[in-house]
Order: structure tokens, then sequence, then C-alpha cells
């Protein structure tokens, strides 16, 4: 069981860092439902709820959505249902419930670079960015290959683009976690194919995206769809085997490259 | 910590540890319709309302709570029977375990859902698990109360 000795509830990003800093187990809380899950000591609980950081706002350029903004919202914004094929709110419908769902947030699912998330597989197949507090602004797929560090999520930028997207997932039950997700991506012929839930955190299948970009075939989608599950990772837990994992992600990433090209 | 919520539409003042949950909080306050089933936010039996919007209890700290609207079935009496003898009629209240956590999040579909479709109405629930009915029942029940067109055939 996890404990919290202090709380604080900082007025601004800047006094929210310097907390979190001060001290070795003080920790940054998100939705604080995953919380629960673990055995974290934590001295002080550093809750963003006071930033002003749950919004999802149209820019000229991106889509940026705060860090608390909840999974909920995410399903039902507009923008997002109407940018992109809707992946993005698509990626986060089949989490739990709805009642879990307006509480967990986009930052603390993708600061915490959870192997199971759905929305962070959907986010980096449409090659969206973070804006850390220390780090700054850089690329999701970047930020993941980081190695953790201490630092506030302040939010997630995707750009407004034409690209088309397919998210697609495969679960023992409708709200249980994903055995495995794909989201495939084109932008003119630049297509970007994420895996995650291996059971490891998302990836880039980079080469079969880089075949897929330079000699697109429909008759070859076979052949993309095995590079991708040739060159990734798969891991065994108790949703699945590796091998398994490895036969459905083909299964997957097939039928994602088909809904792009379905995409008008 | 001292924390203030409206629960119910009521002031009340309650002692509430860091790491306490509002599944705790509220029963130890005698809020008897909370009930924890799985806790481990899978099963949705402890729903409630914050700020009118459905929530695990189990896994929303009562320390944020402060200053916020808490609703629980208790403050939805009049609604939550009217929809209990629905439920009643339509043979799908059975052991009624989950019945609060049920309610709780088909009365906030109400509110939020504009003539939902069947599909609307499923994937709203998702989050609410019951071991006795089979949810047929419920779904019935649930079109009836809210007046879904009946042509719509349950599946």
């Amino acid at each position: 069981m996890f404990t919290i000795k202090e709380f604080a509830q900082p007025k601004t990003i800047e006094e929210a860092y310097n907390t979190l800093v001060s001290k070795r187990n003080n920790a940054v809380i998100g939705g604080s439902a995953f919380l629960r899950m673990g055995s974290k000591k934590i001295a002080t609980a550093v809750d963003l709820s006071k930033l002003g950081l749950n919004y999802i706002k149209d820019r000229a350029e991106h889509i940026e959505i705060g860090a608390s903004t909840t999974f909920r919202e995410i399903e039902t914004s507009p923008l997002l249902i109407n940018h992109f094929n809707g992946v993005v709110s698509n990626s986060v419908k089949h989490i739990i419930g709805i009642q879990f769902r307006n509480i967990v947030t986009i930052g603390a699912s993708v600061f915490s670079k959870y192997g199971f998330s759905d929305l962070i597989t959907a986010l980096l197949a449409l090659d969206a960015e973070v804006v850390l507090y220390q780090a700054g602004r850089m690329s999701l797929n970047d930020f993941l290959e980081r190695p953790y560090g201490r630092d506030i999520l302040i939010s997630v930028l995707i750009k407004k683009n034409q690209r088309q997207a397919s998210y697609q997932h495969l679960r023992n039950s409708i709200s249980d976690y994903p055995i495995i997700n794909v989201a495939v991506s084109r932008l003119d012929n630049q297509w970007n194919i994420a895996v995650g839930a291996r059971p490891q955190k998302a990836a880039i299948a980079k080469k079969a995206s880089e075949v897929l970009s330079n000699s697109f075939s429909l008759e070859h989608l076979e052949h993309y769809a095995d590079i991708a599950a040739e060159e990734l990772t798969f891991g065994s837990n108790e949703r699945g085997t590796a091998k398994y994992r490895q036969a459905m992600c083909k299964v997957l990433v097939k039928r994602a490259i088909m809904e792009v090209l379905l995409c008008k | 910590m001292q924390i203030e919520i409206i629960l119910n539409g009521k002031k009340v003042a309650m002692n509430v540890k860091n790491d306490e949950y509002l599944a705790d909080t509220l029963r130890a306050h005698g809020v008897s319709s909370v009930r924890k089933g799985c806790d481990t936010t899978c099963c949705g039996l402890c729903t409630i309302w914050i700020e009118e919007k459905p929530v695990l209890s189990c896994a929303a700290l009562s320390i944020r709570a402060n200053g916020k609207s808490i609703t629980t079935m208790e403050g939805l009496y009049n609604e939550a029977e009217e929809f209990a003898q629905v439920l009643v009629a339509e043979g799908s209240e059975q052991c009624g375990f989950c019945s609060p956590g049920f309610i709780m999040t088909v009365l906030a579909m109400k509110r939020e859902l504009n003539n939902p479709t069947e599909e609307d109405i499923v994937h709203y629930l998702t989050g609410n698990l019951c071991r006795c009915t089979g949810y047929m029942g419920q779904l019935r029940a649930i079109k009836k109360y809210l007046g879904v067109m009946q042509h719509e055939p349950c599946r």
C-alpha cells in the first residue's frame, strides 16, 4: 500500500518543480488512480490540479493538450474526434470505464511511460511532442527513449496536418488492459507504425515504417507487417505470450494500414 | 488534514489522511451506498459524482475533493427510486450489491447523453460489472427508463 506523508498543491509550475526536487522521495501525482496499485512511500505528493493544466486547445499549428486533461475529456473532445480520424479519442475509449477515465490524466500516463498505455501508442504514431518544465519541448519518441528523470510534463502537442491514422487493439475483454495495440498513420507518403503493450512501452517500428514509406505496394502488406513484428521485441505476461503478441502484431499492423488506406 | 466538501447539498467537514480514498472516507462518514467491490478500479461499485461527473471513489483521493461537490445515491433518492422500480419491473434487480454504483452511472448518463443509442448505453456502462443479471435485464430497464426507441431490439 502506498503512503503520502505531506500533500502540496502548488500554484505555479516553478513551485511544483522546486517541491518535487527538494526531496528524493517526493512525487508528482497525476489522477491518483494508479497510485493504489503500487507501494510508493511518498514524502510530499505534488498535486498539479491548481496549475490550470486541464485544457485541449486548438492552436494555429498544433492541438495542445494540458497534462491534467482527463481521458474522458480526450475521448469526448470534438477537436480530437475530428482530427486524425479520431484515433486519439478512440485510443482511450476502451480503458476500464467512464468513471475511471474521468480521473486518469494524459500527463500521468505519458510521463510514466506505461507499457500498457493505449494513448501513448496513438500519440507516437501521430508524431506528437511533449513539453517538459525542465527539459523543454521534444518529440514523444525521444522522450520515451530517455531514462526516467525528475521533471514535470506540462502538455502534449500534436501537429495539425492532414495525417490519416488508425488505432487497433486486442483485449481479452472490452474494458481490460490491451494485450497489444497498434497505431499507424500516414502523412503524404510518410508512414509511422507504432506498437504498444508489447508489454513494454510503445515503440515505432522504424524499419517497417521506412520500407512502407519508400516503396508502398498494396500487394506487400503482409511483408510490412512481418517486418514490424520482427524488428520489435515482445514479452510475456498474464495476458499473452511473446509469441502470441508477435503474431497478433502482424494482424493489427496489416489491419491498421488497410484502414488508413481507406481514410478519406 | 481537514477538508470541507458539499456532500449531497450539505456542507460537511471531515478529517482525512493524505493517502485516503473517498470510498473509505464516505463509508466512515456513514454513506453506506458507496461500496467497495474490487478495490482495484475495475468494477464501478463505488461510483459517486464529483462536480456532477461519475468517478470511482476508490481511485479519487479524499484530500483532492476539498471544496468540491460530492453526490452519492443518498442525495438522489427520488430519482434512484424511480429507476429502481423499472429495474425491479424488468427482473434485473438480483443480489443488488452492484446497484448503487450502477444507478449512479445510469443517472449520470441520463444527464450527459441526449437520446443515447443502445451502443452509447452499453459503452457508458462498461465500467459497471454485475455478476448476477447478465446485463440484458439492466439494458431493457435503462432503455425503458430513458425512453429509448423500443423498435431497437436488445442484442
